[in-house]
């Protein structure tokens, strides 16, 4: 894997994470939300390995972290989901414009 | 010391306000029979405790080597702001605090036994008594005062209670303006006062009346010298802070041009003017001057020589406009500041030492007996006017025989203070005059034609009200002759007042009160005394020739005198000047701009930075609109500036 | 030009476009399918890399277990076959213009740093991961472990007591 410049995993990542932004912020739906969610926490595994990879292989941190990421994140799909169904309970809505009565 | 003065001196000024406290807290739930004789009771407590401390001080050990001592009392520390000033409240007494004792104590007592009949029925008779009590209590307070500063407060009681008791009517429109003019001209006089005791206080480094005397009154001493150093406008420091301390005089006493409220003032009560207005408050100006006469006299004459001739000047002038007012108290208002006036012009043309402050002496005496006759005079007006129903001389005539203790009272009173022979203000004008004599000329002669006038008009009230008209037997409404025998109390108060007066003459003034404390001689010089009496006699005549009996003499003068007449009629026009100054001078030049950039500049910033702070609010406050994207916006971006900031600001 | 550096630009260009598809999509269901197949791209990635042990965990959490929920959640809440609407314009602006900001920051930091390769060789065996894993001297993650666990715990206990129906709301509606 020497080929390919750090830098240019790097990039990749960094256009992810910024693409799972736009689509956190433009997204109505929450569940579309989330998976713009998913997508920022991939993309910042993919820099935790190939920092891991690159710069510092005697140690496998890089790898343990984003183990714990995956595990966290999958926790907290489950809470999230579990929110949105209790907002679609109250609201009959997932949309996140009408969810909007913690307000002035 | 062999007296011990504490426990009289503390009775004297407690019991008054103490009586004033229970009467104006109990109001309406006691009777007005108990709450009048609360009032009686303790007055005639504090009238014999006030004699037996003259008795005690005059006869018995206030002289100490042929001079009367000051003898400070009490004179506890109250506020103290520094090692050198602090306000002390205490109690001196003095040859004038003690006299005073007694003029103010028995005129008040007889006050209250005469409104013991005129107020009957009134609404508010308790709360009458309560405000008779917190005058006096004031005024015991402002004469026994030790130093200048707690005159000053006492000063401010007096005018409180004048207030109330002048808008006692307070229904009364014109009560109530009478009651608001008198208390404005006073405290607008006593801005000059206060500025006087800060001026006077500051460079004498103290408040206290012994020390700033002892200091201020040896031109040697360091403190004079450095206040008579400066000039300004001709006078010293000292002389300019005297004539502010006068100002506030002048506007108690009622000096022209302060004068306007005393006239005013008859709005209130009957017994209110015979107490307050006549015999005591409005001699506290002279009483101011009295204390500080030393200072005066030795120290800045000139400020002395402006006293004198505000005197002079005010006195013929309201004696002039006595001559043609037609309301009973109004005449004796006017009466009043001329008298009054005399006594500040015999303390200006005053010397000091020995013979030559015998104007000093006068002055006091006076005041002393014009305390009782005008009391007297008052009384007899209100007796006067409560049997006629009627303030107006034209309703009045012939009143001889209807009320015989009022006639006689007041024919005394008048012979008193026209200054005829062997009445008391023959004895007193004597030697006012002789002083004036020895002092200024000019004041002299002013004060010559002013007793002539003051005699005319005296007795011109004095035979239109009691001759004129036919003596009437049972006249008119009431079917019955006496309308005293309904009133007690009111012709005991008469009686007593004849008493003294008659009495108060003989007294030889000058062996008790003089500037110096020791006691004077004042001889009895023939070729002095004749004019006054003379002037006084003569005033006497025309005023039997025009009034005596019914005729239209009066009327012819009048017309002839014109303009003159019209002129003093309307009191020369003071009020008016007055009312021009403020309403179209001040009210608008200083009133209204005042009050446009208040209500648009002051308010329009408050109300600006409200309007502002919701402005800002509203528009604010969209940003908490629930929306979690629109935070997580804010949110990064908060993250991307914080990012910036690290990495570029080094 | 190696056969690595084309694999990588192949993934990497899926990556993005099933991502771009995943966030610009309407229809509800096809962005998670899209999402799907970023999340493969990702974990051929792992693979290229040689962190065999990442790939599998990603594609067994990630793909089998975390966009199986999601879709189960559309389903629940009544999604297919509906249209998402479109976000307004200006919170279109708005956002693209913020994530961009971000991305030229991020790269304009990255570029500029030279990286330096190490060139060491990375263990990624299993029994390396497994012996760090439960280490407890330096570089060992027993305690992360154990903690993580206890996460997982609260996370199951904390979706069931939030979605829970309660008995009462049922019967008032």
């Amino acid at each position: 894997m020497e080929q390919v410049p750090l830098v240019h995993i790097l990039i990749l990542s960094s256009i992810l994470f910024f693409l799972g932004v736009y689509g956190f912020f433009a997204r109505r739906n929450m569940l579309m939300m989330l998976m713009s969610t998913e997508l920022i926490l991939n993309s910042v595994n993919i820099n935790f390995i190939a920092f891991n990879k690159y710069l510092f292989p005697h140690q496998l941190e890089g790898m343990f972290f984003s183990m714990f990421i995956i595990t966290v994140a999958a926790g907290e799909v489950s809470l999230a989901i579990a929110i949105i169904i209790n907002l679609y309970r109250r609201f009959k809505t997932v949309d996140v414009e009408d969810t909007t009565t913690m307000k002035y | 010391m062999d007296m011990n003065y504490e426990i009289p001196m503390l009775l004297i000024l407690f019991l008054p306000i103490i009586s004033f406290v229970f009467l104006s807290l109990a109001g309406r739930r006691i009777s007005p029979s108990v709450a009048g004789l609360t009032g009686i009771t303790v007055l005639s407590v504090v009238t014999v405790l006030s004699f037996f401390v003259a008795y005690n001080y005059f006869f018995v050990n206030g002289e100490v080597n042929g001079v009367y001592q000051k003898i400070a009392v009490f004179n506890e520390v109250w506020l103290k702001f520094s090692d050198v000033l602090s306000i002390n409240l205490g109690v001196m007494l003095d040859p004038i605090s003690v006299m005073m004792l007694i003029v103010i104590s028995f005129i008040s007592c007889m006050v209250h036994l005469y409104s013991w009949n005129y107020m009957h029925g009134e609404d508010r008779f308790q709360m009458y008594y309560a405000y008779l009590s917190l005058f006096t209590f004031s005024m015991l307070g402002l004469v026994v005062a030790v130093n200048i500063f707690q005159m000053y407060i006492f000063w401010e009681l007096v005018g409180v209670s004048s207030f109330l008791l002048i808008g006692f009517y307070y229904t009364k429109p014109s009560a109530i303006a009478a009651a608001k003019k008198a208390f404005i001209v006073t405290r607008f006089a006593d801005l000059g006062f206060l500025l006087g005791i800060l001026l006077v206080s500051q460079n004498a480094g103290t408040l206290d009346f012994a020390t700033m005397i002892e200091r201020l009154a040896n031109p040697h001493s360091p403190f004079a010298q450095s206040m008579l150093a400066g000039s300004f406008l001709g006078m010293s420091t000292l002389s300019w802070g005297l004539i502010l301390i006068f100002i506030g005089g002048a506007g108690k006493s009622a000096m022209f041009p302060l004068h306007i409220w005393l006239p005013d003032a008859m709005e209130g009560p009957t017994p209110v003017s015979a107490l307050i207005h006549a015999a005591t408050m409005v001699v506290a100006g002279v009483f101011l001057v009295a204390r500080l006469f030393p200072i005066f006299a030795v120290s800045a004459p000139d400020a002395l020589h402006i006293v004198g001739y505000v005197g002079a000047i005010t006195a013929l002038f309201a004696a002039i406009i006595a001559c043609t007012q037609t309301d009973i108290k109004r005449v004796l208002a006017y009466s009043t500041v001329s008298q009054i006036a005399f006594m500040m012009f015999s303390l200006g043309v005053s010397g000091w030492g020995e013979e030559a402050s015998e104007g000093f002496t006068g002055s006091l005496f006076h005041l002393f007996t014009h305390a009782f006759f005008k009391a007297m005079l008052f009384m007899g007006a209100g007796a006067v006017i409560h049997a006629v129903h009627s303030n107006e001389m034209e309703d009045m005539g012939g009143l001889r025989k209807k009320l015989p203790i009022t006639h006689l009272s007041f024919l005394i009173a008048c012979l008193a203070i026209a200054g005829v022979p062997g009445f008391a203000g023959f004895f007193s004008k004597e030697v006012i005059l002789s002083a004036a004599f020895h002092g200024d000329k000019l004041i002299y002669a002013i004060g010559l034609l002013t007793s002539g006038i003051t005699a005319f008009y005296m007795f011109r009230l004095y035979f239109r009200i009691f001759w004129f008209k036919e003596a009437s037997h049972g006249h008119g409404e009431h079917g019955h002759d006496n309308h005293e025998s309904h009133t007690p109390m009111m012709n005991l108060a008469l009686i007593l007042l004849i008493i003294a007066t008659l009495v108060v003459g003989y007294i030889p003034f000058g062996h008790f009160v003089s500037a110096d404390g020791k006691a004077i001689e004042l001889p009895f010089h023939l070729a002095l005394a004749i004019p006054p009496v003379t002037v006084g006699l003569l005033g006497i005549a025309i005023a039997y020739m025009l009034f005596a009996k019914e005729n239209d003499k009066p009327t012819k003068i009048t017309n002839a005198l014109g303009g003159f007449y019209k002129a003093a009629y309307n009191k020369f026009y003071i009020d008016e000047i007055y009312l021009f100054v403020t309403k179209k001078i001040l009210f608008n030049l200083i009133g209204r701009p005042a009050a446009w950039v208040d209500r648009n500049i002051v308010d329009n910033i408050y109300n600006g930075s409200a309007t502002l702070t919701a402005v800002t609010s509203e528009s604010i406050k969209k940003m908490q609109s629930g929306r979690v994207q629109t935070y997580a916006t804010y949110f990064l971006l908060g993250v991307i500036f914080v990012a910036l900031l690290f990495l570029f600001a080094n | 030009m190696n056969i690595e550096t084309v694999v990588f630009y192949l993934l990497s260009g899926m990556i993005l476009t099933f991502g771009v598809m995943t966030v610009t999509t309407r229809h509800i269901f096809r962005a998670a399918i899209y999402l799907l197949f970023a999340l493969i791209g990702i974990a051929g990635i792992y693979l290229m890399m040689e962190m065999n042990f990442m790939a599998a965990l990603q594609v067994v959490i990630y793909v089998g277990g975390i966009v199986v929920l999601i879709i189960f959640s559309i389903f629940l809440t009544h999604q297919v076959g509906e249209k998402v609407s479109l976000p307004k314009p200006r919170q279109v602006i708005q956002s693209a213009l913020v994530a961009f900001a971000g991305l030229a920051l991020v790269l304009a930091v990255l570029i500029p740093m030279g990286f330096e390769k190490s060139g060491a060789e990375c263990d990624s065996s299993v029994k390396n991961i497994g012996m760090q894993l439960l280490d407890y001297k330096n570089f060992g993650y027993v305690l992360p472990f154990e903690v993580i666990s206890v996460f997982l715990l609260a996370a199951l206990i904390g979706s069931i007591v939030i979605a829970i129906k309660s008995n009462n709301s049922e019967e008032n509606n």
